[in-house]
């Protein structure tokens, strides 16, 4: 259960988005009642915790997962007297945020304290950026729409609560415990206008977003383990209108599908209240995987008044030419360039490439693929007639298809993943030489991904290899040739139809002979060249 | 005079969680409007092109390097708090009921 609104930080952005400051109560309902009478209208606000090797405002380590409340200090608990000293990689990961997404950086940013009483944080407020963050004004084109970003600011994390009675709900707990671990922990909030349309394009963005992050390297996007959480602002409004519609919140959204479903979801459910008289309620509501809906939070948030102010304790961050220059000049390659660069080198689809820079690590996977298949020298070497070479596309293939495949089953990481990148090379290296069939190594590839072994070691030790080896295979057709001289004969003298036949016959004994491990392809250009006498 | 009211102090009491008699409210509401007269004189002045004050010292970027430095030993931090198990800082039901 995520806590009510404070205990997932988001400084409201009422002083840039319409929705909030003009939205009209009620949008008048037209007679014809149809679904698709009405626009959907979507604005994202993406929290990322960046990955730093400390905390936002002291040495205390930003790990996941340690023991509660073992990385806190002063400054972190809010302690009496303790003060703030800004890490300074957030602020070059802030001007990375800036620099990729084309963000106006003003001269000068403050951070300001966001009042309010929740246990998450123990000093009674959070400290975020307010009137004056560090990045305003960028974009990110997503499919050939631009999808303006209002600002992306730094703040902290907040603690986690655990609710203890009453089944875990905050609504009937008895008591709630807090670790700290995660208080103080960097944050980038990046909030877009309202410009979304569609839930497919809010997966887009948010897709396309997430790959941007994680190749300038600011956070390990991780949306399960929440280090990147997407809360989604959806509301409706009669198509053709231009005001906006009363919007709600959606938090706890913890995939790029599910971020779909629950806006979709919301959709549904605002059109149905509105269409029956309603009004849509600006409330937070809680997206739960298992039921497919969205639930109202039912926490009094309109009661939050944050009072805001400069926080006395923080001097304001001014970003030097010097340091902007430095960021730009060491800017990655971004999903755009990357993805042109794959479809032109590899002769892959748009569509293969998007898939690779879609999940997290996935194009480096196959990237650090390509690398070692390049570099197996003895490919040629091992090469025999009839075999193709192995391509970056043969890796695409796999990577796209059986282990994302993989990757979706287990909810597991490309880097976590206990087949090498070398070790897939080595997979399409052994088919490119027909050492094994493309089924065979689906087999091989099955047991590499679940216990790790090398492929060659798995050929081996079941015994797979194909005989490709001419001298053998042309032994074993000249046997069965020569034990079958009528049926040779009648493949002679037949018309096309009984060739053919007798033609699979010599295939089938030849492959019963070698136990199925013959090449198939070798093995038809021999019994050609044997039965056309040439052999 | 400034218009401040009972209500406005109440309001702002209940924000900063303060319980306030009758008495404190009147007195309070009194001082605040003192002070919020004083602020109100230095909103009149022309400050057209001076550039608001984030902070008195005139100093950027008071930056530290993302090394970890040692945190506090947990059962001292905890030792501190009113009330804790499991590690963890214990504290009262977050929700009030609604009413």
């Amino acid at each position: 259960m995520t806590p009510p609104e404070p205990s997932t930080p988001s400084t409201p952005s009422a002083p840039t988005t319409p929705s909030e400051t003009d939205a009209p109560d009620t949008i008048e309902v037209g007679l014809d009642g149809h679904a698709d009478g009405w626009e959907l209208v979507v604005g994202l606000e993406v929290h990322v915790e960046l990955a730093t090797a400390t905390k936002l405002f002291c040495g205390c380590a930003n790990e996941f997962g340690q023991e509660p409340n073992t990385n806190v200090c002063p400054v972190c608990l809010g302690l009496p007297g303790a003060l703030p000293v800004l890490n300074e990689l957030v602020v070059e990961y802030a001007l990375r945020v800036g620099e990729a997404f084309h963000f106006d950086v003003p001269a000068q940013s403050v951070f300001a304290r966001k009042n309010y009483f929740y246990p998450d944080m123990p000093k009674n407020f959070q400290t975020s950026q307010y009137d004056e963050p560090i990045c305003l004004g960028g974009h990110l084109d997503v499919d050939g729409v631009r999808i303006t970003i209002t600002r992306a600011h730094m703040e902290e994390d907040t603690g986690k609560t655990t609710h203890v009675g009453g089944g875990g709900r905050i609504h009937d707990a008895d008591f709630s415990l807090v670790d700290y671990n995660r208080a103080g922990v960097p944050l980038l909030e990046i909030v877009s206008e309202p410009d979304i349309r569609s839930s497919e394009q809010a997966k887009a963005y948010a897709s396309e977003l997430r790959a941007t992050l994680e190749a300038i390297g600011v956070s390990d996007v991780k949306m399960e383990e929440g280090s990147m959480r997407v809360d989604a602002n959806v509301s409706v409004r009669r198509r053709g209108s231009d005001g906006f519609g009363t919007r709600t919140e959606t938090k706890n959204v913890n995939s790029i599908r599910s971020l779909g479903r629950a806006i979709e979801y919301e959709r549904a459910r605002q059109i149905e209240v509105l269409e029956a008289g309603g009004r849509v309620v600006q409330e937070t509501r809680h997206w739960n995987e298992n039921d497919g809906q969205t639930h109202s939070m039912r926490s009094k948030e309109e009661a939050y008044d944050y009072r805001y102010f400069p926080e006395p304790d923080l001097v304001p961050v001014a970003p030097t030419p010097e340091m902007r220059a430095a960021v730009r000049a060491a800017m990655p390659e971004l999903p755009a360039a990357r993805r042109d660069r794959l479809v032109a080198a590899w002769a892959i689809t748009e569509r293969d490439a998007a898939a690779l820079l879609g999940t997290p690590g996935l194009a480096d996977y196959a990237e650090a693929a390509v690398s070692a298949l390049e570099a197996l020298e003895a490919l040629e070497a091992l090469a025999v007639d009839g075999a193709r070479g192995g391509s970056p596309r043969d890796i695409v293939n796999w990577v796209n298809g059986e282990i994302a495949g993989h990757l979706n089953e287990t909810g597991s990481s490309p880097a976590a993943l206990s087949l090498a990148p070398a070790a897939l090379a080595e997979l399409v290296g052994l088919v490119a030489a027909g050492t094994i069939s493309r089924n065979q190594a689906k087999d091989v590839l099955g047991e590499a991904l679940a216990d790790g072994r090398r492929p060659a070691r798995i050929v081996t030790d079941r015994g797979l290899a194909q005989v490709s080896d001419e001298s053998s295979l042309g032994s074993v057709i000249d046997g069965i040739l020569a034990a079958n001289a009528d049926a040779v004969a009648e493949y002679r003298a037949g018309d096309d139809k009984a060739r053919k036949k007798k033609r699979g016959f010599f295939m089938g004994e030849a492959m019963k002979a070698l136990a199925g491990q013959g090449n198939p392809q070798v093995l038809n250009r021999l019994l050609d060249e044997k039965l056309e006498g040439n052999g | 005079m400034s218009e401040l009211t009972r209500e406005q102090v109440r309001h702002v009491a209940k924000l900063a969680r303060l319980d306030l008699s009758d008495d404190e409210l009147d007195r309070f509401t009194g001082q605040l409007a003192g002070i919020l007269d004083h602020a109100a004189r230095v909103s009149a002045l022309d400050t057209d092109g001076v550039p608001p004050t984030a902070h008195p010292f005139p100093m950027v970027n008071v930056l530290r390097p993302d090394v970890v430095k040692p945190s506090l030993d947990r059962d001292e931090v905890l030792a501190c708090a009113p009330d804790a198990r499991d590690g963890r800082f214990r504290v009262p039901r977050i929700l009030e009921d609604e009413a």
